[in-house]
């Protein structure tokens, strides 16, 4: 930071009133990013406040980069540069919400539960089943680009955003997309902002397409002697008229993952323990529909598993079924809660590859006796997490030979495969954007026509940007 | 257009893939839309690589390329607009790879969108976006223009079935996009690229996704007696949350039009038809086929007819798609618009189209996607008349207007090419298009790819729409 650094928090003061300005570095804390401390927060309220920090920044050379939640911030590389946080949970008002034409609007900094809270009202939801659910804010999510279990029959945010707004790294408000459910005005500018970590503007507002709540769900439970037959009962669905609203595998050991007291708070009812608690692999697939509707995916699902060779299957509804999806949704902070040096690969396959990816997988960890468990949607996304227990250099050089190798495995298969979950001291000798890309050149160029000056989120992003 | 530059082209292509004499470029100067504009040279690349030396040439000679399809778009989007080299894809049209098990499939641009899906009928997937034009126009067009269809209501649009690109950049670089797996890291350029009518790349191989086809097909007609009792009919499908596969009405007009030419079955002394169609899951499908039938018969429908076998659904079908053909044969030219407002606003929305025909004294007919409110208002006009094809334009203008007065927007799934870059102002501020173009420089810096589309930053821009006009008109939607 230059020599106005002293002058910082008050000029911020200046937009957004003393109060939302915090300088303490003991509170500061709270927004640091891989151990990298902000020098000031700052909480604006108004878009308006946004464009002035924004140019301020700008002017000084200051890095920003925008918060919410702060329950996502781990993923990607170290910031370059950090300079100023810029709270966003002040700018959470819905902004409009029709539920006759399944439309909204919301600020950035509204937390997706109480969005969800709205929708519920009226009988709708967004399939935003996104981990960190309780505190998660909408702008942190699609901003990191996390997916959730509905992706299955709901694809992800990309198929359901409908529009947005943003403060690019010049200062200048912008939109794209709009409001209606059908759109092809413009550039789909607000595409490239989901997942960008920030590095193109500061998401404002976001417009919705919002869906009718499902009827009355169910959960399908099977378990497998091996991953194989597993991964043939995902087949044999996807290959069916059956449209399953969620579908995943688990590996064995997720037990232990789902037995903890975190887990416990999130999913208060137990899941039969024929299902969970044996050595085997779990297949597992949601679906919703009438009466008749559900007994027909009960039934069909009940013998495609005795067709692919199930040991044991079980149907899950109610508090149940509550619990059985609170514990995919979050998957990802349950792993990263049960180590210290928990390291959560994000694998992405053509759907006919998911066995083979993880064998790959299995095998490396394996041979380097690094605990690991797997999560892997029906879609063709991997979780695959490295439970390892300490950040010693040892491990650090186990992880690495082991990452490094499924990353090559991954992309042997023409899959993708990044690294967006690992201890900080790692990050500079894990490959966390995962090999080098052919399109980068291309991303490059969208970076400058945002951000010219690189001062939102500096670093962070793929290659990095 | 230099002289050098088409023996260059020659000698790339062979002389047999390059037209350049006037009368071999008039059918060209010509798409779906009312717009008018000859390119200098049309050229036919077969592969890739072709299409990397005709930007090479281009850029070496200075002069526009505009990639082209069929040629059915509606807003001008493959029309050489300042001149140039028109690079149609139509040999460009193999499908490359068919993966069943992963459903998904490799296509050149080339590949007309109804060959697709009738080639992986038999594996019961199918290319779900489904354009009115799917017979004639080409992926690579839909790719551009990021297509919709009647059953994008439920499958969605275009993008949401693209995984992954190559496109050859205005500058030369051959580029892959995105990955046929899923979330490929970094930013999504196959989402920004998808629907930025063929002004960033030109796109030269696509992966899609293939969707499977539903077990069960319900179509029902509910047929009405007045307009009203149809757009509340939509509106209330709509609030309940049953999401049909696909939500259309044809108002009385538009039918005794199409009943006239292709004999469908749809009642020619009513106000107004609800074509829809639920699918799915036997048991879910026939609970919302009756769901929907009770919510016609609330609001007065006359009678809910249920399609009873195939025949009879793609008679339906057949009616709805091949309606602006119909519409054809009524007027030497129209005008279809596409603006897309809210669900809730249709019958206000149908109402103010209504007056602003009487206004203008034009038939406007109304045909169009009911289920996400994208319209498709038709105005019927002598174009050899310049008065009435200003007054068109202007009636079309009015309409437009309230659309966006109503929340909505000037383009639901033709795209803004030539035909509304001046309406752009009326939706987003200078700003916002500043950004766009920026992006647009980032991958077309010399603006040599279709330029003047989109945005109203061209020459000429405002006159566009006073200019020597078909003597026969346009096309589908």
């Amino acid at each position: 930071m230059n020599t106005a650094s002293a002058t910082v928090p008050s000029r911020l003061a200046d937009i957004v009133g003393p109060s939302n300005v915090v300088a303490d570095p003991a509170q500061l804390a709270a927004f640091a990013i891989d151990d990298k401390k902000p020098s000031v927060s700052v909480s604006p309220q108004l878009i308006a406040e946004i464009v002035e920090i924004v140019k301020f920044a700008r002017k000084e050379k200051l890095a920003i980069i925008a918060t919410g939640a702060r329950t996502k911030l781990g993923i990607g590389l170290p910031p370059r540069q950090y300079d100023i946080a810029l709270n966003m949970t002040r700018l959470d008002r819905l902004v409009s919400y029709d539920p006759g034409d399944l439309t909204l609007s919301a600020e950035a900094g509204i937390p997706l539960h109480k969005l969800s809270a709205i929708l519920g009202e009226h009988h709708q939801f967004l399939p935003l089943a996104a981990p960190y659910f309780d505190r998660t804010t909408i702008g942190g999510t699609i901003a990191s680009g996390v997916d959730g279990p509905l992706r299955q029959l709901y694809g992800t945010a990309r198929d359901y955003l409908l529009g947005m707004e943003f403060v690019t790294g010049e200062g200048v408000v912008a939109k794209s997309g709009g409001r209606v459910v059908k759109n092809v005005t413009g550039y789909d500018i607000h595409k490239v902002m989901i997942g960008a970590l920030g590095t193109l503007g500061v998401i404002t507002r976001i417009n919705f397409k919002t869906f009718p709540r499902l009827l009355s769900s169910r959960a399908f439970v099977s378990t497998f002697q091996t991953l194989e037959r597993a991964c043939g009962m995902r087949n044999r669905v996807s290959q069916s008229h059956l449209a399953p609203v969620t579908m995943e595998i688990f590996s064995p050991g997720v037990a232990n993952l789902f037995s903890t007291e975190t887990a416990s708070r999130i999913a208060p009812n137990s899941i039969p323990e024929n299902i969970l608690g044996g050595s085997r692999w779990i297949f597992t697939s949601g679906f919703a529909g009438n009466p008749n509707a559900l007994a027909r995916y009960e039934n069909d699902l009940r013998k495609m598993a005795e067709e692919c060779g199930a040991v044991d299957a079980a149907v899950l509804e109610g508090p149940q079924l509550a619990s059985a999806f609170a514990l995919k949704r979050e998957f990802i902070p349950l792993a990263l809660s049960f180590s210290s040096a928990a390291t959560i690969l994000k694998i992405s396959v053509l759907p006919r590859q998911i066995a083979e990816a993880l064998t790959a997988a299995t095998r490396e960890a394996e041979s380097r006796h690094l605990p690991w468990v797997v999560m892997a949607r029906g879609v063709g996304m991997i979780y695959f997490t490295i439970l390892a227990g300490e950040s010693s250099e040892a491990t650090k050089q186990q992880v690495v030979q082991a990452s490094d190798n499924i990353l090559l495995a991954c992309a042997a298969l023409g899959g993708n495969a990044t690294i967006p979950w690992c201890p900080t001291a790692w990050k500079n000798t894990l490959r966390v954007w995962g090999p080098p890309r052919a399109d980068f050149a291309q991303m490059l160029k969208l970076k400058k026509a945002f951000d010219p000056d690189a001062i939102l989120s500096p670093g962070r992003f793929v290659g990095g940007i | 257009m230099d002289s050098h530059a088409i023996n260059d082209l020659k000698k790339l292509l062979g002389a047999d893939a390059v037209l350049h004499r006037p009368e071999e470029l008039l059918l060209y100067e010509y798409d779906g839309s009312v717009e008018v504009a000859r390119p200098n040279c049309v050229v036919f690349p077969r592969h890739t690589k072709e299409v990397v030396g005709i930007v090479q040439i281009a850029n070496r000679y200075q002069i526009p390329m505009i990639g082209r399809g069929a040629g059915t778009g509606l807003s001008g989007g493959a029309l050489a607009r300042q001149g140039g080299v028109l690079v149609v894809f139509s040999r460009m049209n193999r499908i490359l790879e068919i993966d069943v098990e992963n459903q998904c499939a490799v296509v050149q641009p080339g590949v007309v969108n109804a060959d697709l899906s009738v080639a992986v009928a038999q594996t019961g997937l199918h290319f779900a976006p489904d354009p009115s034009s799917q017979k004639a126009s080409t992926i690579g067009g839909n790719v551009s223009e990021n297509s919709g269809g009647p059953h994008t209501l439920a499958y969605g649009v275009t993008t949401n079935h693209v995984h992954s690109l190559e496109a050859v950049l205005p500058t030369g670089e051959l580029v892959r996009l995105g990955s046929p797996a899923l979330d490929s890291p970094g930013y999504d350029l196959p989402g920004l690229f998808v629907g930025s009518e063929g002004t960033l790349a030109l796109v030269t191989e696509i992966t899609v996704k293939l969707t499977r086809l539903p077990e069960t097909v319900k179509t029902l007609l509910a047929i009405f007696d007045t307009v009203d009792d149809a757009t509340e009919t939509v509106v209330d499908i709509t609030a309940r949350g049953i999401t049909p596969a696909a939500c259309e009405m044809l108002d009385g007009w538009t039918i005794r039009a199409v009943e006239a030419y292709v004999h469908a079955g749809f009642p020619v002394d009513c106000a107004a038809v609800l074509l829809l169609e639920v699918d799915g899951l036997r048991e879910a499908a026939e609970q919302h086929a009756e769901e929907v039938a009770d919510v016609c018969r609330l609001h007065h429908a006359r009678e809910v007819r249920v399609a009873r076998d195939a025949r009879e659904r793609d008679l339906l079908w057949k009616g709805r798609k091949n309606a602006f053909g119909a519409v054809g044969r009524l007027s030497p030219t129209y005008y279809v618009q596409d603006g897309v407002i809210p669900r809730t606003k249709l019958p206000q929305t149908l109402r103010r189209i209504n007056e602003i025909g009487e206004k203008y004294g034009f038939e406007i007919g109304n045909i169009f996607h009911a289920g996400d409110g994208n319209l498709h208002p038709i105005i019927l006009f002598d174009a050899r008349e310049e008065k009435q094809f200003q007054r068109a334009v202007a009636s079309a203008d009015e309409i437009i207007g309230f659309c966006i007065e109503m929340g909505g927007s000037i383009t639901g799934e033709h795209g803004v090419g030539m035909e509304k870059d001046r309406l752009m102002p009326l939706l987003f501020t200078e700003d916002d298009m500043n950004l766009m173009r920026r992006v647009r420089d980032a991958y077309n810096p010399v603006g040599l790819l279709n330029p003047g589309k989109i945005f109203p930053d061209t020459k000429g821009c405002g006159e566009i729409h006073v200019r020597p006009l078909p003597v026969a008109g346009a096309s589908r939607a």
